[in-house]
């Protein structure tokens, strides 16, 4: 039965790769994307990897998804998704080639030695020290803990990029477009009743990281998401970029990480190192700074360049 | 130096290599929590901050003798991180440093949020963004993690495409954009190679997979994955489809560190897998293309950087030119008795080049962008007048002209007389044409400009804007380090390399050179170099000028036609599959 099931999802995949690649109509494409995203978290279950398949789930199909459709709509919906693509000509090779190189890749595959060298035996032996029971977590926030800072710093890095595409003249004002809808619609209502749910959740995706598959990428995607959901429901504006508050609060995250970092130095001999006994509330402390930064870096990204003054 | 696996412990002043990285990433958080004007007062503190620690870096890896090595969080590789500076990371954090600080001054003025040009947003931008790609080189520097180095790949590629587009007009974004998609592609395929490579042999860390790593398929494969990515990062011919449109409207302090610095991330990142992490699955010819790619770049860089009608566009072909010559130590370092790439007097001068450019093309960027900002148009043919309105922006131009020819004495003369060296030590005869031909290539469009700079304005002088002075000494400065770089000789290389300038042999080679150029540059560019006054359109005359013409649009067309994205994905493609093949068969061979 399992085996009829992963069949089944890796033909789907494949099927779905090639909609997505193939679709003339960019709206097309992208739900196609969306969907193989969707399935390829399931596949990511199958495989045992439940924080990949969550942060797949969250980042990969949900919140690229979003942008994705975002960038179709502005395009406008009817785009030829292939209208560009320049010398058809080329279409032949250019196609063999990809077959070539996957087919290589795929030989590549196959010849990984059968039972593949893995750190996991090393992470299960120092897990213990780490005083998390998740060691995913374990490897994200203590042994390549260095890392994850980086991967924050890099989306702050992102969101100086997004920003700078503004005009001159709406520069530190609100981004993206105020939206409006329906008071009484269904948007309105679901972004009414949605949110509470999807807090608690998320807060709980992110409590549970420490021992559990989790933590706070995947909490802060579903808190941003409600944030965005209010947004396009036109219950709230976004912010205008100029606010102190804002930027203090986009940095808070990684500074605290850093800080820890170097009291690591004081206490435990070594930058990012824990002091023994403190390891699981310093972690915490750090994904719990982490959240609210990621939380609003992922949204505002998603929301774009400033657009308009800080008028509401 | 290569790296030791047995130093898995922290060594002392370690963690300056941590600050060496964080130092400017707080600069970045700080300067986007003050926003507005203190992102440049952020920046210009951090500067001094981070060049004191380089030299630090320097002073302590120098007096111990060893690399310097910092276990992240007290775990040691494979489950930990480590930052380890060998010398030739030292090397790039001093001289990184050093361009930084060169940039910011000069930039001081153009990104002022006091100026009413350009504004608020770019000008705080401009800051983040320098201090970004700062610690983000930095990193790539000091990893010896694949891992971590993909995020410092991530990190470098979103702090430079924002630089391309500072101006925010429609064909900056677009050429943003391009360069941001080619990017990501080449991040990809290096991630690709990286994740083979921990399948293989569980570990990422680039002193153990040096160790473990054997030439098996999914090496090679890994290997031809991860050196297509950081070719395509890196702009080397035929994957430079971003380079050119990309510096077309950057502002120039934008473009200095575009050519200057944020190439020479990936590129030294390639460098550690060839010569650190996988230098016994490298093969001969696999290290002979590499050079190749080098050398056709040279070619087609120099000939369309000669045709071109605007001087920052010059100044960018020569950096798709100049980024084939820090290919051609590749071939030079392949050792054929141990069948492996070794550490040894190529290396330095390949090293020696990437630094000796990263100096000279960031002055020479500037000393554009200054004369841009004064004329108010780059028009080369139209240059003329300028020398006598700015000897110091013109004396930048052509020291930094010397050093990117390697004429004696600067530091990219050593470099070439390393290479020449290997390339006679080894009896690889054809890459002394290249390294001999390429520095004509050079001349020949350094002396395009100077010559049309140091006419004499036909008509009426031309309208000069005043520059700021601190700009054009910051710039003239950087140029002058690049020459300075020549007192290597002194210390670390051997001295036999240097020699009297006025000496006979070296006097007529470097006539020799000089003459070539002269010759390239009167043959290949747009209007003939000693035409009084160069008329809106010039009839080609002579049978050899007229061939050289029709050569020229060849080249032209070849470039352009690369540029393509079609073309380019497929030569994207074509790269990948072509290393494959050649560490295959080199390996069966």
């Amino acid at each position: 039965m399992m085996t009829f099931v992963n069949l089944l999802l890796a033909v789907l995949l494949l099927a779905l790769a090639a909609w997505t690649t193939l679709a003339r109509n960019m709206f097309a494409a992208v739900v196609g994307f969306i969907a193989y995203g969707a399935l390829l978290a399931l596949a990511w279950v199958q495989l045992s990897g439940i924080d990949i398949a969550l942060t797949e789930a969250a980042i990969g199909s949900g919140l690229t998804g979003l942008l994705l459709l975002n960038a179709a709509s502005r395009l406008h919906v009817n785009a030829n998704a292939g209208g560009n693509t320049g010398r058809s000509r080329l279409r032949v090779p250019a196609a063999l080639l990809s077959a070539a190189v996957s087919g290589a890749l795929m030989l590549c595959v196959f010849a990984l030695p059968e039972t593949p060298p893995t750190l996991a035996p090393d992470v299960a032996a120092n897990l213990a020290s780490t005083e998390v029971r998740n060691p995913i977590t374990a490897v994200l926030l203590a042994f390549r803990a260095m890392d994850t800072l980086l991967e924050a710093i890099v989306l702050l890095f992102a969101l100086i990029g997004v920003w700078s595409l503004s005009s001159d003249p709406h520069w530190g004002g609100r981004p993206g477009l105020r939206q409006y809808s329906e008071p009484n619609g269904i948007l309105a209502y679901t972004a009414r009743v949605l949110p509470p749910i999807g807090i608690v959740v998320g807060a709980y995706i992110f409590w549970t990281g420490a021992d559990y598959p989790g933590g706070k990428f995947q909490g802060a995607t579903l808190l941003a998401a409600m944030w965005l959901l209010v947004l396009m429901a036109g219950l709230a504006d976004a912010p205008p970029i100029r606010r102190t508050w804002l930027r203090v609060a986009l940095v808070a995250g990684p500074l605290a990480f850093i800080a820890v970092g170097f009291l690591g130095l004081q206490t435990a001999g070594a930058f990012l190192a824990y002091p023994e006994g403190f390891v699981k509330p310093l972690i915490i402390a750090i994904e719990l700074a982490l959240l609210p930064s990621l939380t609003l870096v992922l949204g505002l990204l998603l929301l774009g360049a400033p657009l308009r003054g800080e008028e509401p | 130096m290569p790296p030791v696996p047995e130093q898995a412990v922290t060594s002392a002043g370690g963690l300056l290599l941590v600050i060496a990285v964080l130092l400017p990433f707080v600069g970045v958080l700080i300067g986007i929590a003050l926003r507005g004007v203190h992102a440049r007062r952020v920046a210009l503190c951090t500067l001094p901050l981070g060049l004191a620690i380089a030299i630090a870096i320097a002073v302590t890896v120098l007096q111990s003798g060893a690399q310097l090595t910092y276990l992240l969080g007290g775990w040691a590789p494979p489950l930990g991180v480590a930052l380890r500076a060998d010398m030739a990371a030292v090397v790039m954090l001093v001289v990184v440093a050093v361009v930084v600080c060169g940039i910011g001054i000069y930039a001081c003025d153009d990104f002022n949020p006091a100026r009413e040009s350009p504004g608020p947003r770019a000008s705080s931008t401009f800051w983040l963004l320098l201090l970004a790609v700062w610690g983000s080189l930095n990193l790539v520097f000091v990893s010896g993690d694949l891992f971590t180095l993909y995020v410092a790949l991530e990190l470098l590629t979103f702090a430079g495409v924002p630089l391309v587009c500072l101006d925010g007009r429609g064909d900056t974004l677009r050429a943003a954009l391009r360069y941001l998609l080619f990017a990501l592609l080449g991040s990809l395929l290096y991630l690709l190679g990286a994740v083979l490579l921990y399948g293989a042999y569980g570990t990422l860390d680039i002193a153990l997979l040096r160790a473990a790593s054997v030439p098996e398929p999914v090496t090679w494969a890994a290997l031809a994955l991860a050196t297509t990515g950081l070719l395509a990062k890196t702009a080397l011919f035929p994957l430079h489809i971003w380079l050119p449109p990309a510096h077309a409207g950057a502002p120039a302090a934008a473009s200095a560190v575009l050519s200057a610095l944020v190439i020479k991330g990936s590129w030294f990142l390639l460098i550690r897998l060839w010569f650190d992490a996988l230098p016994g699955v490298v093969t001969f010819s696999a290290a002979q293309v590499l050079g190749a790619l080098g050398a056709i770049a040279i070619v087609v860089g120099s000939v369309v950087a000669l045709r071109q009608a605007r001087l920052k566009l010059l100044v960018a072909y020569s950096t798709v030119a100049q980024i084939g010559y820090l290919f051609l130590m590749f071939p030079l370092a392949f050792d054929a008795g141990s069948n492996m790439l070794v550490h040894d007097a190529a290396l330095t001068g390949g090293i020696l080049q990437g630094i000796s450019h990263a100096t000279a093309k960031a002055s020479m960027f500037m000393a554009a962008g200054l004369i841009s900002a004064a004329l108010g148009h780059d028009r080369i043919a139209d240059l003329a007048g300028v020398a006598r309105a700015m000897p110091i922006t013109v004396l930048t131009f052509a020291v930094a002209g010397i050093a990117l020819m390697g004429i004696v004495p600067s530091g990219a003369y050593l470099a070439k007389k390393l290479l020449l060296e290997s390339a006679a030590d080894s009896g690889q005869w054809w890459w002394t044409l290249v390294l001999q031909g390429g520095a004509a290539f050079t001349a020949g469009y350094v002396v395009l400009v100077l010559v049309n700079v140091l006419r004499r304005p036909g008509g009426a002088h031309p309208v000069i804007k005043r520059v700021p002075a601190v700009s054009e000494y910051a710039a003239l400065a950087l140029a002058v380090c690049s020459l300075l770089l020549a007192l290597a000789a002194l210390g670390p290389l051997p001295a036999h390399l240097i020699s009297n300038p006025l000496a006979a042999g070296e006097l007529l080679a470097t006539l020799l050179v000089l003459l070539g150029g002269v010759l390239l540059a009167q043959g290949l560019s747009l209007h003939p170099l000693f035409a009084a006054a160069p008329a809106a359109t010039m009839p080609a005359s002579g049978l050899l000028r007229r061939s050289a013409g029709a050569t020229g649009v060849m080249f032209a067309r070849i470039d352009l036609l690369a540029r393509g994205w079609t073309v380019a994905c497929i030569s994207l493609l074509v790269v990948a599959l072509l290393f494959g093949g050649l560490l295959f068969f080199g390996a069966r061979g």
